[in-house]
């Protein structure tokens, strides 16, 4: 508990720390401001030393009333999917802050005050097991994502980030509905909580399945289309290439990287879990929508002029398998959803970041400018390679293990019942490898053209320190990925086994009996309907 | 008797402090020479005083219902002293506050500064304060009155400038024309009831003792004089020019604490009177009234935040989006339940604080003129002026419903509090107007931070004591967002 406190927290703490630094000490604010985002990350691993992986239920839950009238409470908790992405959130951030030591020349301090505090609300939404509080962080992540797009960004910047906040808030407001009607409903119908209104989401996860289907139907869109935009499911993707696109590195590396998977993350925990009714008749509309994506992702990066743009669209193709993954509702669906949100987080992340290279070094990003780097870049040519064809699918890479086990999940899956979700989804392999592979040809092989490229330095130590780690991460989970995948393999299972009961009347795995650590207290439980 | 006497002056303590003071200010505006110094400090010595006496009787007592029942000896009733009546009195005595450190130097720029200002600013706390004592329709009449008669002459102050003399007309040819809707309307419940007393009037509701047609005509007309007040739909035609016309600093608290007081007004119909009579027998006229009210909440929402988008003048833009925040704390009032009241007060006190940060700096940044309030002279203000700038992110962030920011939470309990009520479609309307009025939130701060400054904004200097406004005002914003529990428990237990 205090770990998950610590890990949640310190970010913010740098982030007011950073303000009371002079503005000209510039080296002291990047320091401080990576050193408080490392110490997190060194939390985060303690968290995963006392995370019992056999536990399938919330682990070092803390709970303190916040708003007794409401049953609003700082609720935290994390099981092994939270873990996972809140590992990945405290390991992407500070390579995130590193990378933008040389790239960032102006308002030093407010940029890596606003990436702490990025850090921080991305933490927040991956623990909380508080409706509220996850609305809160939910909320919070836009407020420095805004600044980063529109004071850093490329050209379009301000275009680009009204954009992603309207997006966002256009889907967040309707969840908010969803929250105060579902902890009514649930506080007054369900169970009695003293003022009839709770947003515990344990609490909530009990009784939720007992709300009659015509309403969980628009709680689940109330609560998917925020969701479904922050992924971003294609049609209502279009915010995602401009944010992406105008970003600073790092705001794009952190988009890419964390951001995205608070929505898939958001589709497990809260319409999954919440909603199982509702899930099983929209998993087919969903996962259309997913295979849909995945090609039509793959087909218009594949046109793209601008490398970033490129990766962006990339990004809609490849969360097309986590949804499908997600919706296919069987374990190896789910699990391969997982591994496969942080296999992306680290490929993408590190495309974006080999994007900010060639960025910082010629101040384009288009295609056409470039042509031979390999010879003048050997070094940065091999991460690229690395990120690229992890980024395919290249079996030995972490890619493979993700879209493979989504596939099968997908193929196996009791609730889509047909195979084409799976054969059409696997196109989206082959043209992530035709984009990808064609834009590493255009970029890296073939004579020097453009005379401008010619003096160009290869990468440097801090840029080999940033690449390094991801790498590393890259290869294990490619050859050993259950270090990983059992780390939630049994939360996993836990939510399989709910969605197997209600649909087919039986549970297919078996689980090591733990009892829940936090009963809900003050509650007598109603006749259920 | 003698102890009565001594506890109704110990309970009553601020309300008499503050309109006592507040005539001998003006009598002491008439003796006193040229320094104005004088009065500042005594107007914020008198509101120091009344908002500290208020605030410890009510944490030390915790006043409730119960002391309603009381006839008090000197006020023979007609005041009351409850929990909610000195929450709002702190309410109101620190948006007065505000607005008076803000205001010494905004005055001294615009080289117009006279006494009578602040002695002006007392009385009209002393008008709401008055109403959020009423145990009387009378009582509270009276105290909208005085209210708005001293906001008409605060709104012409500038005698000047055209735009703030015609805003000081428009505001009193309107108001009064309000007021008299509103006393026909407590006519018309008189002769329904046959009391002015609000508790009587409950009780003859309850006991069925009142003319159904005459109360439904009363409550109606009542509705419309209070909806001028606050500036809902279809009433709200004058806000944005006064709002624009009056001097800065008044517009935040003309927008502010004249809001919440009106706002206050209805939650004692509503309590009293509405509450009541829908557990009658004939409470259809009653859900008819509550369901139009429902349509002049939601039409006020978009109204106010559909025209603020058109707006290329910051000071008009925070006078229309202050119409939709009308909408907003009318939810409470259409909810009809102890909830709704509570959520309708939580958010008038939150954007107290909001409403008045944002106008001081708009008032900040003025030149003595009063120029320079369009989008385009905000442009690069982070460069220019850090501190400002940071402030009005709080302030707008807020406004727009953003969490952690207090206005959230304020918009979450009223939401929810409307769901509760049945009005799920009004709550939707509320979230699209919201969504709304983020996109012209954000349009001011893509100038003040993303775009670089075309022209200096002339002729001011960074806030002295008004700084402190907006310190404490962001303060309030952020720590009622974070911490939203000790005012809103304290508002539901006092309900």
């Amino acid at each position: 508990m205090t770990e998950l406190f610590l890990t949640l927290l310190i970010p913010l703490i740098g982030s007011f720390a950073l303000l009371f630094i002079k503005k000209e000490q510039m080296q002291l604010i990047k320091y401080v401001a990576f050193g408080f985002s490392v110490i997190s990350f060194i939390f985060s691993i303690a968290l995963l030393l006392k995370f019992h992986s056999d536990n399938p239920n919330f682990q070092l839950t803390y709970e303190k009333v916040w708003i007794p009238s409401l049953d609003i409470g700082f609720r935290v908790g994390i099981d092994g999917m939270s873990l996972l992405l809140v590992l990945l959130t405290t390991f992407i951030s500070p390579i995130a802050i590193y990378s933008s030591f040389d790239a960032i020349k102006k308002r030093e301090k407010s940029y890596y005050a606003l990436l702490l505090l990025l850090q921080f609300a991305m933490t927040g939404v991956f623990i909380s097991l508080d409706l509220f509080l996850f609305y809160i962080f939910w909320e919070l992540i836009l407020i420095p994502m805004y600044f980063l797009i529109g004071i850093w960004g490329g050209k379009d910047r301000i275009y680009a980030t009204v954009k992603f906040f309207l997006f966002t808030m256009f889907g967040s407001l309707p969840m908010l509905v969803g929250i105060i009607w579902l902890g009514q409903f649930i506080g007054t119908h369900l169970v009695h909580v003293p003022n009839g209104f709770t947003t515990n989401y344990e609490l909530i996860r009990q009784y939720s399945h007992f709300i009659p289907i015509e309403y969980q139907k628009l709680l689940f869109w109330a609560f998917a289309i925020s969701f479904l935009i922050k992924v971003p499911v294609f049609p209502l993707h279009t915010w995602l290439p401009d944010a992406h696109t105008e970003a600073p590195t790092a705001g794009s590396v952190i988009l890419a990287g964390v951001l995205l998977k608070m929505g898939t993350y958001g589709l497990i925990r809260f319409n999954l879990e919440l909603f199982p009714q509702a899930s099983f008749l929209y998993t087919s509309l969903i996962s259309w929508l997913a295979v849909f994506g995945i090609v039509y992702g793959a087909l218009v990066a594949m046109v793209q002029s601008d490398v970033k743009r490129l990766v962006a669209y990339s990004s809609v193709s490849h969360l097309g398998f986590v949804v499908l993954g997600i919706f296919s509702m069987t374990v190896e669906g789910i699990q391969g959803g997982i591994i496969q949100m942080v296999n992306h987080g680290l490929s993408t992340g590190m495309l974006f970041l080999c994007v900010g290279v060639l960025y910082e070094r010629r101040h384009t990003r288009e295609i056409e400018e470039f042509g031979g780097i390999a010879r003048i870049m050997p070094a940065f040519t091999v991460f690229l390679g690395i990120a690229m064809l992890a980024s395919v699918g290249l079996p030995g890479l972490n890619g493979f293990v993700g879209e493979f086990l989504t596939l099968l999940g997908a193929f196996k899956s009791p609730f889509l019942g047909s195979i084409w979700f799976t054969v059409i989804a696997a196109t989206g392999v082959i043209f992530a490898a035709v984009y990808l592979l064609w834009m590493f040809r255009r970029v890296m092989f073939g004579t020097i053209t453009n005379p401008a490229n010619r003096g160009l330095k290869d990468i440097n130590k801090r840029e080999w320190a940033t690449f390094l780690p991801i790498v590393l991460f890259i290869v294990w989970i490619g050859v050993y990925p259950s270090t990983f995948l059992k780390l939630s393999e049994n939360s996993t299972k836990k939510l399989v086994n709910k969605l197997e009961r209600i649909k087919f009347g039986k549970e297919r795995y078996e689980l090591p009996v733990i009892p829940e650590i936090s009963k809900p207290n003050n509650t007598n439980i109603k006749n259920n309907q | 008797m003698a102890n009565e006497i001594i506890k109704e002056l110990s309970l009553g303590f601020p309300i008499f402090f503050i309109s006592a003071m507040g005539i001998l200010l003006v009598i002491f505006d008439a003796i006193t020479g040229k320094n104005k110094i004088i009065n500042y400090i005594f107007a914020i010595a008198i509101l120091s005083i009344t908002i500290c006496s208020a605030g410890w009787i009510l944490f030390s007592q915790y006043y409730n219902e119960a002391n309603n029942l009381v006839i008090h000896p000197i006020s023979m009733g007609m005041l009351a002293y409850n929990g909610y009546a000195y929450i709002f009195d702190v309410i109101f005595g620190i948006a007065a506050l505000l607005t008076i450190i803000a205001a010494r130097e905004y005055n001294e720029r615009a080289e117009f500064e006279y006494k009578e200002f602040y002695s002006l600013v007392v009385l009209a706390t002393s008008g709401m304060m008055m109403i959020a004592h009423s145990a009387d329709l009378l009582l509270m009449f009276i105290g909208i009155e005085f209210m708005s008669i001293t906001f008409y002459v605060l709104a012409g102050y500038f005698r000047k400038r055209v735009t703030s003399v015609e805003a000081a007309l428009k505001y009193f040819l309107l108001g009064a024309f309000a007021s008299g809707f509103l006393l026909y309307g407590i006519a018309l419940i008189y002769g329904a009831t046959g009391t002015l007393t609000f508790q009587t009037i409950s009780q003859k509701i309850t006991a069925q003792d009142y003319n159904n047609l005459y109360l439904i005509l009363g409550i109606t007309l009542v509705f419309i004089g209070l909806s001028f007040k606050i500036a809902a739909f279809p009433f709200h035609q004058w806000a944005p020019d006064v709002y624009h016309g009056a001097p800065t600093v008044i517009s935040g608290f003309l927008s502010t604490a004249g809001k919440a007081a009106a706002i206050f007004a209805l939650i004692l119909i509503g309590k009293n009177i509405m509450f009541v009579a829908i557990r009658t027998l004939d409470s259809n006229h009653i859900i008819t009234l509550q369901n139009i009210l429902a349509v002049l909440s939601a039409a006020t929402m978009l109204v106010g935040n559909i025209t603020a988008i058109a707006q290329n003048n910051v000071k008009r833009m925070l006078a229309y989006s202050s119409v939709a925040h009308a909408g907003y704390m009318l939810m409470g009032i259409v909810a009809n339940t102890p909830d709704g009241w509570a959520g309708a007060s939580f958010y008038a006190a939150v954007y107290v604080f909001m409403q008045i940060g944002s106008f001081a700096i708009v008032a900040n940044l003025e030149d003595k003129d009063g120029e320079y309030l369009d989008f385009s002279h905000y442009s690069g203000l982070y460069k220019t002026r850090p501190f400002i700038a940071a402030m009005m992110v709080v302030f707008l962030l807020s406004l727009a419903g953003i969490p952690p920011f207090a206005g959230f939470f304020g918009k979450y309990y009223i939401f929810k509090t409307a769901i509760d009520a049945g009005y799920l479609w009004l709550t939707i309307v509320g979230i699209v107007s919201s969504l709304i009025s983020v996109y012209f939130y954000l349009r001011l701060l893509i100038y003040i931070y993303f775009r670089e400054a075309t022209e200096q904004i002339l002729d001011t200097s960074e806030p002295r004591a008004a700084g402190f406004t907006l310190l404490i005002s962001a303060a309030l914003t952020v720590l009622l967002g974070i911490f939203p529990s000790y005012l809103i428990e304290l508002l539901l237990y006092l309900r």
